[in-house]
């Protein structure tokens, strides 16, 4: 159990701290860095790669935003081998349904009771 | 009567007078090192308002009715009204003066806004069209942020050379008569473009504008930099100060030793977190209505040349991966006496 | 050319004016904060295999708790002030994906629910979900094209 709350600070910090790398560094913007990440994260899990990655630190590997990739390319391929071509199309986001329904449900409640604030 | 000095300088017959200055602030800017300053300090950056865009319209009209208090006129007296802002079609401007009146000119300069307000009233003044204009704009960090970059709770990264847009509006009245410091001499800026695309680098895009406006000044009024007491640029940040010191000193003029800049000077960067320095129409305009005409009234300053500069872009052109080009207007002001 | 001077020397000059981020500092500080958010993240996650939850719900319960987290920051008005902080570190996971949602919800919001919240609730997030989607369809078709073939 420790083991992996090691590797998921490990690994998770170090997606971050590419990122961060990434953004000092180079002139790609933010938004850039995120499309980049989700779709690396779907070619590593379509190679096979990335759910060694999941294995190895759980959360480390699924809570950044990578793992949104992973996840969208692992339902497709499990949706299409059950079910065929039309697997294409269901399989990424029936298995990520429950992140982007919980992110809209969340912000529109927010909007209904919080303003933005001066900083 | 040639009035014209060179290409770009307008030397005044007759000196307009400022014969009043208001500004106003929002909380940041009245905790910055510039606070006790301003006239009107906002304890609440929403301005009792229901959206930002409203509060810099509140903003812009308290100045507005600030400065014509102080100048002890009425909406009657006043000729024309030049003013211009951030927001798209300069809404912020538009709602708070539409009860008002006055004839309005509606201006676009981005950040050089304060600088093109003064000069195109001054030669309003000269000209004899009018005998009291009022040259004012604003910005507001929330109204900026929200049509520039990010929604304001957004865990959105800043760069060191970011800077932070003001919420603040500055005021001016210009008579033809009356008791203050003098417009002598304008200079019209030309837009600079060397390539710069980065907007979060504005002070870069903007400092070869100032530095092309001071030198064409400097040379078509023959005056040296010493002439001024200060040099003052109005928003290019600690970035944009050195780019321009740098650019003159390749034209072998130094201005190390008199020369400020209002988004410098209006935060404290390190505590404030505001990173290159200060931004926006509001920056030149509530630094030069609050402190400076503080300082030339009090004549411990007497002659400095404001340069507000802009970067003249849209979220539109950064889109499509265009330049910033980039403009500055200079306007000497000066004690001179009588 | 104001200057005598192109513009690729500009951006020579303009490169030695502007300071770089700090580097080490920056990277540094993401790297704690994205590997702790992570392990809160994995402490959920075992908290509900523990409750007997079966493995793919209790990681979707993981994704909406984690949400709700960066939902309730940024609610409080305070997302922003992390993230000042931890830069990329609260950028990445999965809580920041809530705060761009989270975050514009509330800003737009003041152009109405419908044309302003309704429209505008992605802007920050929208690429993220596009090219998810676009490289899940992707992955799909190969996946298809290689059951064909691999009989």
């Amino acid at each position: 159990m420790t083991d992996k709350l090691i590797w998921a600070f490990l690994v998770g910090g170090s997606l971050c701290a590419i990122a961060q790398v990434l953004i000092d560094r180079t002139s790609i913007t933010p938004a850039r860095i995120m499309v980049i990440y989700v779709v690396t994260g779907a070619a590593l899990t379509f190679f096979g790669i990335y759910e060694n990655v999941v294995k190895l630190a759980g959360a480390g590997a699924t809570v950044p935003i990578i793992g949104f990739g992973y996840s969208v390319a692992k339902g497709t391929i499990k949706a299409v081998t059950e079910k065929g071509a039309i697997g294409i199309l269901t399989g990424g986001l029936t298995q990520t349904s429950a992140g982007i329904c919980a992110a809209i449900l969340f912000a529109y409640i927010v909007a209904l009771i919080r303003n933005p604030r001066s900083k | 009567m040639q009035k014209k000095l060179g290409r770009q300088t307008v030397k005044f017959e007759s000196p307009t007078k400022i014969i009043g200055a208001f500004s106003s602030v929002g909380t940041k800017e009245a905790q910055g090192p510039l606070g006790e300053y301003f006239d009107k300090r906002f304890s609440d950056d929403k301005m009792n308002q229901s959206s930002f865009e409203k509060a810099e319209s509140e903003l812009l009209k308290t100045t507005v009715l600030g400065a014509i208090s102080k100048a002890q006129l009425r909406f009657d007296d006043i000729d024309y009204i030049f003013s211009g802002d951030l927001l798209n079609q300069c809404i912020s401007t538009t709602f708070a003066i539409k009860d008002f009146g006055i004839p309005f000119f509606g201006i676009f300069g981005a950040c050089s806004t304060m600088c093109e307000g003064l000069s195109l009233g001054s030669m309003a003044i000269d000209g004899g069209f009018a005998k009291n204009v009022i040259a004012v704009t604003s910005s507001h960090f929330c109204s900026a942020e929200r049509q520039f970059r990010f929604p304001l709770e957004y865990g959105g990264a800043r760069t060191p050379t970011a800077q932070w847009t003001v919420t603040g509006s500055g005021a001016v009245i210009l008579s033809g008569k009356g008791d203050g410091p003098s417009v002598t001499h304008i200079t019209t800026g030309k837009i600079v473009d060397m390539g710069i695309k980065d907007a979060n680098n504005m002070g870069a895009a903007m400092a070869p504008a100032a530095a092309d406006v001071i030198k064409t000044h400097l040379l078509e009024t023959d005056r040296s930099p010493s002439y001024y007491d200060l040099i003052v640029t109005g928003d290019l940040g600690k970035v944009g100060m050195d780019i321009n010191k740098e650019l003159l000193k390749k034209h072998s003029i130094d201005i190390a030793n008199n020369y400020s800049d209002c988004g410098d000077m209006i935060f404290d960067a390190d505590k404030q977190n505001t990173k290159s320095g200060g931004s926006g129409c509001g920056c030149c305009g509530s630094v030069f209505c609050g402190y400076f005409m503080k300082q030339l009234k009090e004549k411990k300053l007497n002659r400095i040349l404001l340069v507000a500069t802009g970067a003249l872009m849209s979220t539109t052109s950064s889109g499509q991966g265009l330049t910033i080009p980039g403009i500055a207007h200079a306007v000497a002001i000066e004690n001179t006496g009588g | 050319m104001a200057f005598k001077m192109t513009n690729k020397d500009y951006d020579k000059l303009v490169k030695k004016a502007s300071p770089n981020s700090k580097l080490l500092l920056d990277t540094s500080l993401a790297f704690v904060t994205g590997g702790s958010i992570c392990v809160i993240g994995q402490l959920l996650l075992n908290l509900y295999l523990k409750l007997n939850i079966d493995k793919e719900t209790a990681s979707n319960l993981t994704s909406v708790s984690m949400i709700f987290i960066g939902a309730f920051l940024t609610a409080l008005n305070v997302y922003g002030d992390i993230a000042r902080f931890g830069g990329a570190g609260t950028l990445v996971p999965i809580t920041g994906f809530a705060n761009s949602v989270v975050s514009s919800a509330m800003e737009f919001k003041s152009e109405g629910f419908i044309m302003g919240l309704g429209t505008k609730i992605f802007i920050i997030a929208g690429p993220v979900v596009v090219y998810a989607v676009i490289s899940g369809v992707v992955c799909g078709i190969l996946k298809y094209i290689m059951l064909i073939f691999g009989g």
